[in-house]
């Protein structure tokens, strides 16, 4: 019953955390260079893992669909189906849980060292305020890297897969194609975006919570980065579920 | 005429009476040393100095502004009469030596736009009066020993011309040379830059070096105050007690 409580009061304190950094954000002055600074870690420091990982999906991907879709002699579709699982399901949960293993956990350690070593508090007393400076730029640049990682993805994510299918699988280059283009249109990119961005709000407040909000010295610290981690996954595939109901449907 | 008024300061964190009653004055320019124990209130009186905590009951004046009546905005003025020196000094450890005593310039001037040049020459200017040199401004906080991360940590709140210096136990965990330099720092900032200051300290022998008046503070409540000798010669047991354990080696 106190763990409950005790999760529910901290689930309160996320919120207004996260009420206050929304606040913070439309006030002056907007801190550009801390924004690209956060871009350049989050969204081109992160380019190699979420590569790496796309083209390795892709291509597993597409040999299991080769797999099942021989079975109806309808290896022509594997293309279009590999695409279409990218990019609305695929690429945004793969990429938000790379990113977040990458760069969500060094945000958690980077606030949270500098909770317990009192940075934060002397930002404070010069009379900055470290919401403002700290996690605004952090939760402006996961939004907008998110969806850029998440195009990375789908792009090498599917050239794995045409390699595989085409090269390996001898499937025509034609009907992969052709059929690609008939299953997957605008709309399923940018359903996959739009998660995207949700996994990149959510991701980005949840890793500067934990850090923020850390306390107890180099133990306290590392629990903090352990809960970002573990609540930003859990909290992508639930969010995962929510938005693929809300754009979709049951 | 008095640079700090508390008065009647009473603060509790649910049964736990930290402060009760707690009165005293800090004149202008002069060092004002806060001795105590563990949890014997210290730090929680510094709190309210700087507005970082709200008192139960009281008052809490700096430079003629009631700080504990501020909120926001005017808070946030009100603190940029301070400088802090953190216990582990708090200097950023994602910059060099330069951009954290530059911070606060920068940060509070925004909308001052000082040249680069004249950020340098303030920068400098500041280091010199702890004694460092320009030799010092591309180290990082890692590469420093702990009394040069302190005088960097005090050059950095000097940098923007506060009238209130708050030293948080300025001579924790360093050896006795250390804390002879760090004591003729704090020293220098108040004959050089006529700066008020305010110590809290458990370190007698460091606090007796430096101060023009202190205070005792036990159980929430001042057990002395007045000029180093008049505390030295206080009747009231702890206090005896408190100096015995340093003077009683002299």
């Amino acid at each position: 019953m106190r763990t409950l409580r005790a999760g529910i009061e901290d689930f309160g304190r996320m919120l207004f955390f996260a009420t206050e950094t929304v606040a913070w954000a439309l006030r002056p002055p907007a801190r550009l260079e801390l924004i690209l600074a956060q871009m350049a870690f989050i969204g081109a420091g992160s380019a190699f893992i979420v590569g790496v990982t796309g083209t390795f999906a892709g291509m597993v991907f597409g040999l299991q669909m080769n797999f099942a879709m021989k079975q109806f002699a309808a290896e022509g579709y594997v293309g279009g189906s590999t695409a279409f699982a990218l990019s609305r399901e695929l690429s945004p949960v793969f990429t938000a849980l790379m990113v977040t293993g990458r760069a969500g956990s060094a945000i958690a350690t980077e606030l949270g060292t500098m909770r317990v070593t009192e940075q934060i508090d002397a930002m404070e007393t010069m009379a900055v305020s470290p919401i403002q400076y700290l996690v605004v730029p952090r939760v402006i640049a996961s939004i907008l890297m998110f969806p850029a990682l998440t195009m990375l993805f789908n792009a090498l994510g599917f050239a794995g897969a045409y390699v595989m299918g085409v090269y390996v699988a001898g499937i025509p280059e034609g009907p992969f194609i052709a059929h690609t283009r008939e299953i997957v249109g605008p709309d399923d990119i940018f359903h996959g975006l739009w998660k995207a961005v949700i996994f990149g709000a959510i991701v980005s407040l949840i890793t500067t919570w934990r850090g923020y909000s850390a306390s107890g010295g180099a133990r306290g610290v590392g629990e903090g980065t352990t809960r970002a981690v573990v609540s930003s996954s859990i909290a992508i595939l639930v969010a995962d579920y929510a938005a693929t109901v809300l754009f979709v449907g049951t | 005429m008095a640079a700090i008024e508390v008065t009647d300061l009473w603060k509790s964190f649910g049964d736990n009476h930290v402060l009760q009653g707690v009165s005293l004055t800090v004149p202008d320019g002069q060092t004002y040393v806060v001795l105590g124990g563990s949890g014997s209130g210290k730090t929680v009186l510094m709190k309210h100095v700087i507005g970082l905590l709200k008192p139960d009951r009281g008052r809490v004046v700096v430079g003629g502004k009631e700080i504990s009546a501020l909120e926001g905005k005017a808070l946030t003025e009100a603190r940029q009469q301070f400088g802090m020196v953190f216990q582990g000094a708090a200097l950023f450890d994602s910059m060099n030596v330069f951009d954290n005593v530059a911070f606060p310039l920068r940060e509070r001037r925004r909308g001052q736009k000082l040249s680069r040049e004249e950020v340098r020459a303030r920068v400098v200017e500041k280091l010199a009066v702890v004694d460092l040199g320009e030799e010092v401004l591309p180290r990082w906080p890692a590469e420093l020993s702990g009394g040069m991360r302190k005088r960097v940590a005090l050059a950095r709140a000097l940098v923007s011309d506060p009238q209130v210096v708050l030293y948080d136990e300025p001579t924790t965990g360093l050896d006795p040379i250390t804390t002879n330099y760090v004591d003729e720092m704090i020293q220098h900032a108040k004959e050089r830059l006529g700066i008020t200051s305010m110590v809290i300290s458990h370190d007698i022998a460091s606090a007796f070096r430096v101060a023009d008046r202190m205070a005792v503070l036990y159980d929430g409540r001042l057990a002395a105050e007045g000029t180093p000798a008049e505390v030295r010669d206080s009747k009231d047991p702890f206090v005896q007690r408190f100096l015995s354990t340093w003077f009683q080696k002299q």
